[in-house]
């Protein structure tokens, strides 16, 4: 497998690039502006990203500068997968549902908010915007693990059911935030 | 590659606590779906099938474990019985699907009788996996409904590599306040039990259940073994809360696993849907199929009987059909009476007798994600 240099970091309200920085926002901006900001910073029209929770816009964020030069348009839509991964699954948007219903009198839940309660609408969200239709996973492990995500898109590609694909971590809990994800393609 | 055979099973669910006592339920055409009144769950009465929560609580009554924990490794400890698998060994590992896991911790009066960590979905994989003693990290696959499919595909491409002997596949998720309230805010829900590929269907049945299945490069001790054929997933790329209007991820999951599989569309003889009984999801699948003229194999949806049990489904209904080829028997499609998907399906109207040899499960999901996988029957001499 050739692991291109493509590859994308987001933490600290720092966006870095294949390592460089890329965008950055003052350190104590709520995350929720940060990622207005960076979008923002792109100048692409995409009104979607708005309706987005925090972690799947995290993760689109991290795609569109990932695929910024349009590598996935060698590939025909299903060969493409994304397989990403995160520790929390959708914790914060979970929490915004349950506050939304725990109490009888206090009952108002949203499909807005509930269909964000599974971490691979993020995938979903992604394969939308640029038009991927290949394998899919979402795993859930206490720490990243590079290995478990390359792994898989080896034997993925190993049994011709992709050429390429995104991979990584794009993880939000109630303190801190990550997103690492490369871009990958077979031999 | 080496061959990936199927050698042990279990169910939880309304229908009952062992895969071929809920095997027998469905013979005997018997639905789990039931109208419930728990205030605790909804306000309001609401229709699903649940797990017998006090019988489960007999059989495993340490409560160091939650809800779903005790299903799951009940689940677990039944599947592997008489299977020879080691699951202290470095060479078993464990696949856990789920969707929400131990979403009820949310409440925090209950979240307080645990360690707070306990409401993560690697964290319910590290229980099972002590419990058992299992030196490996579990993986944990969430997916949304295709979890289960995915979790067997995986589990398959793994031991195809020589990556362990033993794969335990378990996978479950609980009717919730959580879950339920969701999907009622969405209109989803049918006021009756679901009626799968029925022209007067109005939405799903939501249902709670556990599911394993044992995974082996080894067959089994019975003369028929049954062997993963081949599977995949594909993304719609289309809409993330509704189907595909061409069936566009499903007809790409089902051509991937019939290559890998090696046959030609008319070569399987049954076809276990996904069929949520939802307008849209019925009609997708209806395409897709279409788009591959699997029109006239004989289909059915278990959701009549089980539910929509999210996690578990693509498990505890790729048992079923491994039951319905060892029996050599089609399942009905409990609460299906009239034709009225957009394009004409085979809809198994009544359970008979029929020679099963290569069959297809089919699973969809939130966030545009479909699934299929194709079990072979061989027979050994």
């Amino acid at each position: 497998m050739i692991k291109s240099n493509n590859h994308i970091t987001i933490r600290n309200n720092q966006i870095f690039k294949n390592g460089v920085l890329f965008f950055e926002t003052e350190p104590r901006l709520p995350l929720k502006d940060f990622l207005k900001a960076s979008w923002k910073n792109l100048k692409v029209k995409y009104p979607k990203f708005y309706k987005m929770d925090e972690v799947s816009k995290l993760g689109v964020l991290a795609a569109e500068i990932l695929l910024a030069d349009e590598p996935h348009k060698t590939f025909n839509q299903e060969e493409t997968g994304v397989v990403l991964s995160n520790a929390r699954s959708t914790y914060i948007t979970d929490t915004e549902h349950w506050n939304s219903v725990k109490d009888d009198n206090n009952f108002f839940p949203g499909p807005a908010v509930f269909v964000y309660t599974l971490p691979n609408i993020m995938i979903g969200e992604i394969c939308i915007r640029h038009k991927l239709k290949g394998e899919n996973a979402f795993f859930i492990t206490e720490k990243y693990d590079e290995k478990i995500i390359l792994q898989h898109i080896e034997l993925l590609m190993a049994r011709n059911k992709i050429k390429a694909a995104i991979g990584g971590w794009v993880d939000h809990s109630p303190d801190d935030y990550l997103a690492e994800m490369f871009w990958v393609t077979a031999p | 590659m080496k061959k990936v055979f199927f050698i042990g099973d279990n169910i939880i669910s309304s229908l009952g606590f062992t895969a071929s006592g809920n095997f027998e339920q469905l013979k005997n055409g018997v639905t789990g779906i039931k109208r419930i009144t728990n205030p605790e769950l909804y306000p309001e009465p609401f229709i699903a099938s649940m797990v017998n929560r006090n019988k489960l609580q007999t059989l495993f009554p340490d409560n160091r474990y939650t809800l779903l924990e005790k299903m799951l490794i009940l689940s677990v400890e039944d599947a592997i019985k008489n299977t020879g698998v080691d699951i202290s060994s470095s060479k078993t590992l464990i696949v856990l699907s789920t969707t929400k896991g131990n979403i009820d911790l949310l409440d925090e009066s209950l979240a307080a009788k645990y360690e707070k960590n306990r409401v993560y979905l690697w964290k319910l994989g590290d229980t099972i996996a002590a419990y058992f003693g299992n030196p490996n990290k579990p993986l944990v696959i969430s997916n949304a409904c295709i979890s289960g499919v995915m979790a067997i595909n995986t589990a398959a491409m793994l031991l195809q590599n020589d990556l362990y002997e033993n794969i335990i596949v378990t996978g479950g998720d609980i009717v919730s306040r959580f879950v339920l309230s969701g999907f009622m805010s969405f209109h989803s829900l049918s006021p009756e039990p679901c009626k799968p590929f029925d022209a007067n269907r109005d939405g799903l049945s939501l249902g709670e259940a556990a599911g394993t299945v044992v995974m082996s490069v080894r067959p089994g001790k019975h003369k028929k073994s049954f062997v993963f054929a081949g599977g995949a997933t594909a993304n719609d790329a289309n809409h993330i809360s509704g189907p595909s209007r061409t069936g566009e991820g499903s007809y790409i999951a089902i051509k991937k696993a019939l290559q890998e599989a090696g046959i030609n569309p008319h070569e399987t003889d049954h076809i276990s849907a996904h069929g949520t009984a939802t307008p849209y999801n019925d009609d997708m699948e209806s395409i897709a199929l279409s788009r591959h003229n699997m029109n006239n194999i004989p289909v059915n949806s278990l959701k009549g009987f089980w539910g929509h049990t999210l996690g578990a489904a693509g498990i505890i209904e790729t048992i079923a059909l491994l039951h319905e080829m060892k029996n050599n028997i089609l399942i009905q499609t409990k609460g299906f009476s009239k034709a009225g998907t957009v394009e004409p399906l085979n809809v198994i109207t009544q359970t008979e007798k029929t020679e099963l040899n290569t069959c297809l499960k089919m699973a969809s999901g939130f966030g545009g994600c479909n699934a299929a996988l194709i079990v072979k029957k061989q027979m050994d001499d």
